[in-house]
């Protein structure tokens, strides 16, 4: 596996920081994580226009720019570091994702390059009011065939679902269980029996929503075959995506910290010139660090075809859950009390990382799913 | 994708060995014939034993080694610090009097760095190197007391640190040398250690000689060079799980091998066990039932990730270094590293265990390997520089974190320092 970065993907890395850099700083975050969508319209324009990013890892065929997920990596790193408040994670991964993975070629031409041009914006409604994250949970019902289905029930946890455009629908035909019956159904936002609640949630950053769809005319993608396998697959994909962001955050919240222990003065000194502090900084290096190469070592792995896939998507994910978290922890410890204030920025990256930690699984769901995944053959 | 590079290289190491891999031939004849060749460290530059081959190209030669079951040159010990030190610090006559012997196994080496006042504070050396002035001032007369030197009871040279300087700052009055530790002035006791083995040992000098030409560097350089010493020893802290395996097979050179690593390698026998053996972790569990348990398995998990993310991070340190990039953090955080993940390890084995981990020997589980590895842990983040001084050394050098009031400088004579302790 390779983990150096050729010439190319630098600069792609460099244009993607220096754009969030000028356009996102956290003045513009503040901005939008109060506004009713909760995003910048111009500015999501700006990522599929004047970056391409909305499409990375899409096929040039469907508008996209054609890499890979270490590309798409790279640029989640980016966003993470700079607490990107898009959609970007909701459409332009989870979407997009299933879309890639479940939905036909044919389908994939109709709706994938509106996402990516960032006309519109979808997202993935799968986990429900229980909180599991894996597709056999599903209780919300389809019945009907082809483009005349129907949906009924509830879904919780929809990123962007408040504004979203396009709904991807996990759901079962009436009677099934387990991964038998399940498949994914595009709902038009604006359909009827659709009810949007927009959820309050810890993270303003990225928003989360309660749907509930009454006899909801939906489409099925994909063909009639359970979808379960290629939705797994796709969720496995997305949590090492999430992986990048995170660790990027992480990154942001260790650099902080190091800033502020440089210039705060205390008893005459740096308080970065006390072991306690200078310490607690070589560690988080350390874990960011460690947490990093899994991320990179994973979705290197998926563009190489590794046949390690799930083990290594739980790996990274409770690597990064951790790193995450004790960087939140730590920076905001470091900057004593200025950093349990609300004008300072250390709370929004802590606010990302509590909800990313627990996103898509937290460490220790993760570690039990590593064991299960490879304890047969260790 | 294979460059031709590659294939030509791997034609060439296969029809080497094909040509000259030999069982019957003696150990030392046989790395002596590596040394002459190049192909025993084939990454050393060509005049001195090496092909100038670049690092990204060695694990092809290492294959065909593997492939052809030959024994390479001697690797274990101080010796490849000693070696790397020299080829970096080292005059011609140094690299061409002491290289070769280190190669073919003949010389052992040992690290006289640590003393009872100084260990962390190795610019605190106070052991001394006076000009000899029985030797028309040209020698050196060392006294002084060095401690928790590896190999010394066993070992023909010593790299040494000591102070030559009383009245300059500490860390530029001390000078490097190679010194002779079969001669009479060198008294060396092994100590033993919390697992029961005894592989460092305390050593005394007293009126210790150094002829000048084994001064390495110039007077006052002791300092740099050390740390060209301890960087490759950090550098190599994951190497320790590799310690003296010797290879199966059946021939004379392989029994030579055997020998070599069953007597000269005995006190070192534990250092695996220091690393932690992540590799045991599921056996062990699966064979003690432990394997169902959720606690435990949360435990198994959070080492496998820390030791695999461990490797990658490795792994991009050295594909950084391949592509001819400036080393990032990844290289300074592997000793580190491996100091969590022993410990790591070591608390898994002590939950799979359970009662058993109370027992040692024969009564505990693998005859006592597991008893071992939970008392030779502790070694790993003390040898080498200290967790603490890790964490120091990546928060200043790496983050550029300020440094601490320092109490000790001025002349070395005036700094506060430990009593020196009688015999
Ligand atoms: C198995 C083993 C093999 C060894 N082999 C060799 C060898 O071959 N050659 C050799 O020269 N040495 C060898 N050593 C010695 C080793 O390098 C020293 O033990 C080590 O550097 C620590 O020094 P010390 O024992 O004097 O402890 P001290 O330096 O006295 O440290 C005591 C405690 O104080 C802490 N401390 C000290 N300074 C600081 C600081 N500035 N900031 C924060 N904390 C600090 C330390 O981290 C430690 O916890 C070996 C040690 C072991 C365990």
């Amino acid at each position: 596996m390779h983990f150096g970065y050729s010439d190319e993907q630098q600069q792609f890395r460099d244009i993607v920081a220096r754009f969030l850099r000028e356009r996102s700083p956290t003045s513009e975050v503040r901005k939008h994580m109060a506004s009713a969508d909760g995003y910048d319209r111009a500015l999501w324009q700006q990522l599929a226009s004047e970056l391409g990013v909305t499409g990375v890892h899409v096929p040039e065929a469907l508008g996209g720019q054609g890499f890979g997920y270490v590309e798409l990596g790279i640029a989640l790193e980016e966003m993470g570091q700079a607490l990107l408040c898009a959609p970007y994670f909701a459409s332009c991964v989870l979407a997009t994702e299933v879309l890639r993975n479940v939905a036909t070629e044919a389908e994939q031409r109709t709706l994938l390059p509106a996402l990516v041009r960032g006309d519109r914006i979808a997202t993935l409604a799968w986990v429900e009011q229980s909180g599991r994250w894996d597709v056999a949970a599903t209780t919300l019902t389809a019945h009907g065939q082809g483009d005349a289905c129907r949906l009924d029930g509830h879904k919780k946890f929809v990123l962007d679902g408040h504004h979203a455009d396009l709904l991807l629908v996990v759901a079962r035909t009436r009677g099934s269980v387990g991964d038998a019956g399940l498949g994914l159904y595009a709902v038009d936002a604006q359909a009827p029996g659709v009810e949007r609640r927009p959820l309050a949630t810890i993270d303003s950053t990225r928003r989360q929503a309660e749907l509930k769809f009454s006899d909801t005319p939906a489409r099925r993608l994909g063909g009639t075959e359970s979808a379960a396998t290629k939705l797994r697959q796709s969720l496995d994909r997305a949590t090492i995506a999430l992986c990048a962001e995170m660790v990027g955050g992480a990154r942001a919240l260790l650099n902080s910290a190091v800033e502020y222990a440089k210039l705060r003065m205390q008893f005459g000194r740096p308080i970065g010139s006390f072991q306690a502090i200078k310490h607690k900084c070589a560690e988080m290096l350390l874990e960011v660090e460690l947490a990093t190469s899994a991320a990179r070592y994973a979705a290197a792995a998926i563009d190489a075809g590794d046949s390690e896939m799930p083990a290594l998507a739980s790996l990274a994910k409770a690597m990064a859950s951790d790193a995450y978290m004790r960087a939140a922890i730590e920076c905001l410890q470091i900057h004593g009390g200025i950093g349990f204030t609300w004008d300072e920025d250390t709370h929004l990256w802590f606010k990302r990382a509590k909800s990313s930690e627990v996103l898509l699984g937290d460490a220790s769901h993760h570690r039990e799913r590593y064991m299960a995944l490879t304890e047969a053959t260790a | 994708m294979i460059s031709d590079d590659e294939a030509t290289l791997r034609t060439e190491v296969r029809e080497w060995l094909h040509a000259h891999w030999d069982i019957n031939r003696s150990l030392v004849a046989w790395r002596n014939l590596l040394v002459d060749s190049g192909w025993g460290m084939p990454h050393w530059p060509r005049a001195w034993h090496g092909r100038d081959l670049p690092v990204s190209l060695l694990p092809v030669v290492e294959e065909e080694f593997e492939a052809a079951q030959a024994v390479g040159v001697a690797r274990i010990g101080i010796r490849l610090l000693a070696a790397a030190t020299l080829l970096e610090h080292g005059s011609d006559s140094h690299k061409s009097r002491f290289l070769r012997r280190i190669l073919t196994g003949e010389d052992t080496w040992c690290q006289l760095f640590s003393e009872p006042g100084s260990g962390s504070d190795l610019a605190g050396a106070s052991t001394r190197a006076d000009r000899d002035g029985d030797n028309d001032g040209h020698g050196w007369r060392v006294n002084g007391q060095k401690l928790w030197t590896t190999s010394a009871h066993h070992a023909q040279w010593g790299l040494l640190l000591a102070r030559t300087d009383w009245d300059a700052p500490k860390h530029t009055g001390m000078s490097y040398f190679i010194i002779d530790m079969m001669q009479p002035g060198v008294e060396v006791q092994p100590l033993k250690q919390m697992n029961g083995h005894a592989s460092f040992n305390q050593v005394f000098f007293t009126d210790a000689q150094v002829p000048a030409e084994n001064l390495v560097g110039k007077i006052g350089d002791g300092w740099k060079i050390a740390m060209t010493t301890l960087a490759h020893e950090r550098r190599n802290a994951d190497a320790l799980r590799r310690w003296g395996h010797a290879s199966p097979h059946a021939g004379p050179i392989y029994d030579e091998e055997r020998a070599e690593i069953a007597t000269v390698m005995e006190p070192y026998k534990w250092y695996p066990q220091r690393a932690g053996r992540v590799d045991l972790v599921m056996k062990r569990a699966r064979e003690s039932g432990r394997l169902a348990d959720p606690a435990v398995r949360q435990e198994i998990a959070r080492l496998m990730m820390m030791s695999r993310s461990a490797e990658w991070l490795a792994l991009r340190a050295r594909q950084a270094k391949v592509a001819g990039k400036p080393e990032g953090p990844e290289g300074s955080l592997g000793k580190l590293v491996a100091s969590h993940v022993a410990r790591a390890a070591s608390h898994v084995h002590t939950l799979i265990s359970g009662a058993d981990a109370m027992l040692a020997g024969a009564d505990s589980p693998h005859d006592g390997l597991i008893a071992e590895i939970l008392l030779s842990v502790p070694a790993t983040s003390i040898a080498g520089g200290t967790d603490e001084i890790q964490r120091n050394i990546i928060g200043e050098r790496v983050l550029d974190l300020p440094r601490e009031p320092r109490m000790d400088t001025g002349p070395f004579r005036d700094v506060p320092r430990n009593p020196t302790r009688g015999r």
